[in-house]
């Protein structure tokens, strides 16, 4: 396996694209991490989306994303892990690379969500969950989520409250991003009277619907002395599973899937453990997520995530940033495209290019895309 | 729902029917054609009674397609006395304070709108359980 880097990073900011179409939002953010490699180079792209069939009717999308940027006739694949999509499609490109198959890969992530009613996006959401078994019964993707977060409440006797610092701190973030949706702060009071989605969840503790495309330019390590930009190498790739259905697992407050990709990576890093990582983009879709991907990824002890928070270490100036450019919450979370946007943003911190939320001395920073109630983790570790 | 896939889901939806996995003796539902704890396909239909106590639940507001006239609904995971826990949509729970421990059971009943196909899908779900029922 040869060791592989990142020499270009290309965003759309994230919004309602009213004129913007899917596959323009793909072809554009993969032409931008050219630009930014300072190469016309691409051998092969690997495309992250989750909804294309189920809300823009489109399948066969790597080839459309291959045809609007003027790739044609190279290899292009869509990859699909539910919501951890983009991460998913970060790793199919390193292995394209690490493997010898191809040199100069882009990792697309794009996911177009905004041309739907909310109901058709509650729908299309849910097929990340078990057909049969949880959307069929009318069980939305919220819930699920509102389901593990009352039950954490009520096995560590923690508040809704409690889990306000997360959603705090991605806001505070965004502000400072100009690819972010949310560019506004939020105050614990606005957290408190948010109005509720599935309870206890309100739209405060949610990432919302969105338009968004990201992409990477990857090669190998001893190929990219010849690009301008820093090189910022992938020192890990994992993917881990777990059952599909939330209800199957041992204990659904342990999402295992994020705590073997975490230590695999670790491990593939060369790292110690946790405690290495300088900072942590973690697939904050709600704040429950948060609070137990902290816990599984071995940051916090089981029921501790919401304290971390709360204590203000989730900062970009604590000992474990998260969201340090808004998040899923804060940035936005075009769900296919939003793994490959927390690579982005782990690259411009170990660039020293994260702006306000720089974090200081940043050398290892981990991207984490789950798909499902952690069913897929796929978990990236960077460093400069 | 399409009509063979319905079909095929009957049983565990009508009557809560699982697998039991002969080798190992574990429980599954929603039922398992292979064990994936040992991977045997020896397994059998496994008749669950219904019955457990709520693990947790929320309330739907905003409904995904087809369920939009019965929401909002509370759902929730049941534990079953056997094992295995069920996420389901919880009935006959209005003015009822949801509490997580409470003891409930398996009744039968409408799950949707209506399909896009046309018939109505039923299936379970859990309610409180009725005084004089233990």
């Amino acid at each position: 396996m040869r060791d592989v880097g990142i020499i270009g990073i290309g965003q759309v900011p994230i919004s309602e694209h009213w004129d913007l179409c899917l596959r323009d939002l793909g072809a554009l953010a993969a032409l931008r991490a050219l630009e930014d490699a300072g190469t016309d180079r691409a051998d092969a792209i690997f495309v992250g989306n989750m909804l294309a069939g189920e809300l823009s009717g489109q399948e066969n999308l790597a080839t459309l994303i291959a045809d609007s940027a003027g790739f044609l006739p190279i290899e292009a694949l869509r990859i699909e892990a539910a919501c951890a999509a983009g991460g998913a499609a970060v790793r199919a490109a390193y292995t394209a690379v690490a493997s010898g198959a191809h040199d100069f890969v882009l990792a697309i992530g794009v996911e177009k969500m905004t041309d739907h009613l909310t109901d058709g996006i509650t729908s299309a959401l849910a097929t990340a969950a078990d057909a049969d078994y949880e959307a069929g019964h009318g069980v939305s993707f919220v819930a699920l989520n509102a389901l593990l977060m009352r039950r954490y409440m009520h096995e560590y006797g923690s508040t809704h409250e409690d889990f306000a610092a997360f959603s705090i701190n991605s806001h505070e973030n965004a502000v400072h991003n100009p690819n972010a949706m949310y560019r506004m702060p939020i105050t614990a009071e606005d957290y408190a009277t948010s109005t509720v989605v599935s309870d206890p969840i309100t739209i405060l503790d949610s990432a919302a619907i969105c338009d968004g495309a990201a992409a990477l330019l990857l090669c190998p390590m001893d190929q990219a002395a010849a690009f301008p930009r820093q090189t910022i190498e992938i020192a890990a790739s994992t993917v881990a599973t777990d059952t599909l259905g939330l209800a199957e697992r041992p204990d659904p407050l342990h999402w295992g899937a994020i705590d073997v990709s975490s230590h695999h990576a670790y491990e593939q890093a060369g790292l110690a453990g946790p405690a290495d990582i300088d900072l942590y983009e973690a697939h904050d879709a709600f704040t429950i997520v948060s609070a137990l991907s902290l816990e599984a990824a071995g940051f916090a002890r089981r029921g501790e995530g919401v304290t971390l928070a709360r204590e203000g270490r989730i900062a970009p100036d604590g000992d474990v940033p998260m969201s340090t450019l808004g998040g899923l919450k804060g940035r936005g979370h075009p769900i296919g495209a939003s793994g490959v946007y927390q690579v982005l943003e782990v690259v411009q911190q170990l660039r020293g290019e994260a702006g306000p939320t720089q974090v200081k001395n940043a050398k290892v920073g981990m991207a984490q895309s789950v798909g499902g109630s952690g069913s897929v983790a796929v978990t990236h570790i960077l460093k400069n | 729902m399409q009509l063979p896939r319905y079909h095929r889901l009957r049983r565990s939806f009508y009557r809560l029917e699982g697998t039991r996995c002969n080798r190992c003796d574990r429980l599954f539902f929603p039922g398992r054609r292979i064990c994936p704890d040992c991977r045997s396909q020896d397994v059998e239909p496994y008749q669950f009674r219904g019955r457990g106590t709520l693990y947790s639940f929320t309330n739907v507001q905003q409904p995904p397609r087809g369920f939009g006239s019965i929401g909002p609904y509370a759902v929730g995971m049941v534990r079953l006395e056997e094992g295995p826990l069920v996420t389901s949509q919880l009935t006959d729970v209005d003015g009822v304070d949801l509490v997580i421990g409470m003891e409930v059971e398996m009744v039968t009943r409408k799950i949707q709108d209506s399909s896009e196909h046309g018939y109505i899908v039923y299936g379970y779900k859990f309610r409180p359980l009725l005084t004089g029922a233990r």
